[in-house]
């Protein structure tokens, strides 16, 4: 179990992929935080999602309650016998790992028994079985070794919601692989990760209000990436934002926006989708800013289709 | 008890033969002279640094390590060792391991004095039980004879080529050994391979099973990167110990101790005439450098000696 955060995280880029490789069931909290540079320290995601390909599973939380929630959650997910990765919980930093919120606490002996004790089949300190890890390993073997390290992502998913079932039961408090918030009759959708999701709820019930029909979609695990899950919540909108809070640099669009339009392919390809970038280095996001994004996808609804789809949101003039 | 060769030698080998480290490779036989060390009751959990050793003693699916070995990065064998070593502790106190173990890390220079400086210097802050064996040949050989901040001045390597302008490597190489003592940790030393391979387990027997971190740099010659006739690896060895190149001594609790003294110091020029890699000094030219290289060696000699209560 570790914690981390911001340019912590990109100096040890190299360990999370070998982590991952050695299939070690860690548990480590990454307080979303800008990565350099220019040096900042403050919120956005560019640290957690430089590092969405390197094997770990990858949960955001929207509150502290989240975080809680999904850091005892990530415990029994990297441990299981069909998983056995390592799991990373987001938060934003300053914004919900600096605030003051009341959340619900479990007991000791709770979270100890929904963990349960961690059993490994191999290990170095094993007195029966002395083992070797770590190797050289060549084009003879990692071909095959890596297929194995995606068949446990991709058997990850079914173990989160199983998870999450238990945890209900033991909790009340509900978690699936995302939150679909009035989505289900939406003709404008936004998709968002972590805080910024309680800011553009507050607008989505605004919206609501004035007959608006706006929904929204709170991603919350990112790897393994439930695109199939996801293209059916958002197939039937009539326009789709995707707020980004970390430049991919790519030219075209940050790294939501790029598993989203690739999980929407084959099921919504029409349907007009832009993408923002905004709160680089802490710049704050307030329900105007996100006001701003739904009355651009009314005019991109009415509209029909957009040209211009690589947005960056609140820019200073 | 007194050191007999002979029973060491019987000891059941730890580093086992099939192996791919080259011939006249000084690694392989420092590793299999620290572990012979061991109590052969006691459980060892080795690691190594990226490096030659690491590529050519596991290869996937093979290991030719006895013990419970562990690889993870370049530049961390340090922490690595340590992690383990932290978590036998853990496990211990829940009494869930019985047996005794001990924690080895090996490294190159170029994973001890350079990439993995920091992750050594922290594990011997901590002060976790564990040796970390540096087998110093003095450049990045597994990547193909790149300097690193042990090779010495004036080498020839393929990132200090000795040419028209400039005569190999242009600094000195930096002192680990006393880098490592100044970690104030109960035990650091240097040694290499000598004919009786006593000086070596002397010191790793007291590395081992003394409390808290110990280090050692071992001298461990590359024929490639050297450029020496493989079957001369001791002799290097021998030549490096006899010039005061490599002196042999160690630190024990704050008391410095030379353990080997040459009856007869000889010059520098025998060290480096065998190596192909100090060829160029050897230029009518050049020759003043080895007396900069020999000015060098004698200071830091007399150094040694004041430290050790020689003089």
């Amino acid at each position: 179990m570790t914690a981390t955060s911001a340019n912590g995280l990109a100096l040890m880029w190299e360990m999370l992929y070998i982590a991952s490789a050695m299939k070690l069931p860690i548990t480590m909290a990454c307080v979303n935080r800008a990565l350099s540079g220019p040096l900042n320290i403050h919120n956005d995601h560019s640290d957690s999602m430089g590092a969405r390909d390197s094997g770990w599973i990858q949960i955001y939380s929207e509150t502290n309650q989240e975080a809680y929630d999904n850091f005892i959650q990530g415990v029994r997910i990297g441990e299981h016998k069909s998983v056995q990765l390592p799991v990373m919980i987001c938060q934003d930093g300053f914004i919900t790992s600096h605030a003051v919120e009341n959340i619900e606490l479990m007991e000791d002996d709770e979270v100890k028994d929904f963990v349960g004790k961690y059993d490994p089949e191999h290990y170095l300190l094993n007195e029966k079985e002395p083992i070797a890890v770590g190797p050289l390993s060549l084009p003879s073997h990692t071909f095959e070794q890596k297929r194995e390290q995606a068949q446990s992502m991709i058997n990850a998913k079914k173990v989160i919601l199983e998870v999450a079932k238990d945890f209900y039961k033991l909790t009340g408090r509900r978690y699936g692989l995302f939150e679909a918030y009035k989505l289900e009759d939406a003709e404008l959708g936004i998709v968002v990760i972590n805080s910024t999701a309680g800011t553009a709820k507050a607008v989505v019930d605004e919206l609501r209000e004035e007959g608006i029909k706006a929904g929204l979609l709170k991603i919350r695990v990112f790897r393994p990436f439930p695109a199939d899950e996801i293209a059916d919540a958002l197939k039937n909108l009539k326009a789709l934002a995707v707020m980004d809070k970390a430049e991919s640099l790519s030219g075209v669009g940050g790294p939501l926006a790029a598993e989203i339009k690739s999980a929407l392919y084959g099921k919504a390809h029409d349907m007009p989708v832009v993408n923002y970038i905004y709160g680089l280095g802490g710049r704050d996001v307030k329900t105007d800013d996100i006001k701003k994004v739904y009355d651009d996808l009314m005019e991109i609804m009415k509209k029909g289709s957009v040209k211009d789809t690589y947005r960056y949101l609140g820019l200073k003039e | 008890m007194a050191y007999s060769l002979k029973e060491v030698m019987n000891k059941p080998e730890r580093l086992i033969g099939g192996h791919r480290m080259c011939a006249g490779c000084g690694a392989p036989v420092a590793v299999r002279g620290v572990l012979r060390a061991l109590k052969p009751e006691d459980r060892a959990v080795c690691g190594a640094a990226t490096g030659c050793l690491e590529v050519s003693t596991f290869l996937y699916p093979y290991t030719a390590w006895k013990d419970s070995f562990i690889h993870s990065a370049f530049e961390n064998a340090g922490a690595t060792i340590s992690g383990a070593e932290a978590a036998y502790n853990a496990l211990k106190r829940k009494g869930r391991i019985k047996d005794e173990y001990k924690f080895i890390a090996f490294g190159g220079d170029g994973g001890t004095y350079d990439i993995g400086l920091q992750s050594l210097s922290g594990a011997m802050e901590r002060g976790h039980d564990m040796v970390y064996v540096c087998y110093d040949n003095e450049a990045y050989m597994n990547t193909g004879i790149q300097r690193s901040s042990g090779t010495p001045i004036y080498t020839d390597t393929t990132t200090s080529p000795a040419g028209d302008v400039l005569q190999g490597k242009q600094q000195f190489n930096k002192d680990l050994t006393q880098i490592m003592a100044a970690h104030n940790i109960p035990y650091a030393a240097q040694t290499t391979l000598t004919a009786d391979f006593k000086d070596l387990y002397l010191k790793s027997e007291k590395a081992i099973y003394k409390k808290g971190p110990a280090f050692l740099n071992v001298l461990a010659p590359c024929p490639r990167g050297w450029r020496y006739n493989t079957p001369d690896l001791m002799k290097i060895c021998k030549l490096a110990v006899d010039t005061c190149i490599w002196p042999l001594y160690e630190i024990e609790d704050g008391n410095w101790k030379l353990t080997y003294k040459p009856r007869k110091k000889l010059s520098v020029e025998e060290y480096l005439k065998p190596q192909n890699r100090f060829m160029h000094l050897f230029k009518e030219k050049n020759l003043h450098l080895i007396e900069k290289i020999q000015k060098h060696v004698d200071e830091r000699w007399k150094e040694l000696l004041k430290k050790c209560g020689e003089v």
